[in-house]
């Protein structure tokens, strides 16, 4: 069945780690548009949400590293973090294997993606989970792209593997939602938390917002890494999105840096 | 030199409660599974938060051992600035300090009854 919700949304453990520190109006104003998205993909039907996130070192490291991975478990544990620091208390969440497997197998006719049967979620699945289904109640498939440790997944790979998944989605009979979630600019856990490049982020989201994938493409990691920080590499799960997507525009309802929370925070959805 | 078995400590340190207890209950016998030198190994025990960055250590990895230890958001923050001074500049990885030292967030922040 066509995927039936595809959208983006902001992770950073600041989101609800600091949540008190931030200015309430604009912090409210976002929160309330994480919960649009959690009412769209109810309405949606879905039966199960693909996840398509950038960790940061909860299940995959540089002893081997995919540049692709999806979940196969029965079900998840998360966060890895300390539950108090990102005020996220630990949660089991459901998997659904038999979809995994099918979805998994789908997409390696074109993608070699690994897949793996325990999956710890950071903050980078657990932020989105606690705004979009705060009961745990729906079936989750992980999905990562490598965007923490060099050699990265190079761009025109998430694009292709976006595709996979979406030719993957539509070929099972299950109602299927996909969230790519990551940062924009930002330059997390390092000193400079809180620098967002704005103008650099709006003129990415107007790339994104059109889904126009040479634009979106043709960004170069090393000027990345200069203008929108190493959390800039996140880009790659927006780019997986819109490739899901295929070729949909997207409706960008909410963007706004908050600093506090280390990233330009966004919620798109696109319009299948 | 050996900044990959220092990241690979506090990777398996961050995602493991066995390992955690084993760091809290007997440090100097999990730190001798991997191949450290004793600048790391020291850093790792104390734990010098700012040398740790400086070393290459990256962010994602050393930001959840700041937060096992309980060491508060802004003192991590401050703790990397601090190394950066003593030690100077990050010698490896992404996770460089570009900012000159700025605190990026205050301005926009909500006062706190603390402050």
């Amino acid at each position: 069945m066509p995927l039936v919700y595809a959208g983006v949304c902001s992770h950073a453990p600041g989101i609800t780690a600091r949540a008190e520190r931030a200015d309430p109006v604009v912090r409210d104003e976002f929160y309330a548009n994480l919960q649009i998205m959690s009412e769209d993909i109810k309405n949606s039907g879905a039966e199960a949400l693909i996840v398509v996130g950038a960790e940061h070192f909860a299940n995959f490291f540089m002893n081997n590293m995919p540049a692709f991975c999806i979940g196969m478990g029965e079900e998840y544990q998360g966060p890895i973090e300390d539950p108090e620091w990102l005020k996220i208390q630990p949660h089991k969440v459901p998997g659904t294997p038999d979809l995994s497997m099918r979805i998994i197998s789908e997409v390696m006719q074109t993608v070699d993606t690994a897949f793996a049967e325990e999956w710890k979620f950071d903050h980078g699945i657990m932020v989105p989970l606690h705004f979009l289904t705060p009961e745990y109640d729906l079936p989750i498939i992980p999905v990562n792209i490598n965007c923490q440790g060099p050699p990265l997944t190079p761009l025109h790979r998430a694009w292709e593997f976006g595709e996979a998944l979406r030719r993957a989605c539509d070929a099972v009979p299950e109602k299927v939602a996909l969230v790519g979630t990551g940062g924009i600019s930002h330059w997390p856990a390092t000193p400079d938390s809180g620098k967002i490049n704005e103008a650099w982020d709006r003129e990415f989201l107007e790339k994104f917002k059109r889904n126009d994938k040479d634009a979106m493409l043709a960004y170069d990691d090393v000027e990345t890494y200069n203008d929108a920080g190493q959390g800039g590499f996140e880009i790659r799960t927006f780019i997986a999105a819109a490739a899901a997507a295929k070729g949909a525009t997207a409706d960008v309802h909410f963007f706004a840096p908050i600093p506090i929370f280390a990233v330009g925070c966004t919620c798109a959805r696109f319009n299948l | 030199m050996s900044l990959y078995y220092l990241q690979k400590v506090l990777y398996e340190l961050n995602r493991d409660p066995a390992v955690q207890q084993q760091y809290l209950e007997d440090v100097d016998s999990l730190l001798e599974k991997y191949s450290l030198s004793e600048e790391e190994r020291l850093a790792l025990i104390k734990p010098d938060i700012g040398l740790l960055y400086v070393l290459g250590v990256n962010g994602q990895i050393l930001m959840h051992f700041a937060a096992f230890h309980k060491i508060e958001w802004d003192d991590y923050l401050q703790s990397m600035r601090d190394g950066v001074t003593a030690h100077g500049p990050v010698r490896a990885g992404v996770y460089a300090m570009t900012g000159g030292g700025d605190n990026f967030t205050k301005a926009s922040e909500v006062k706190q009854e603390s402050d």
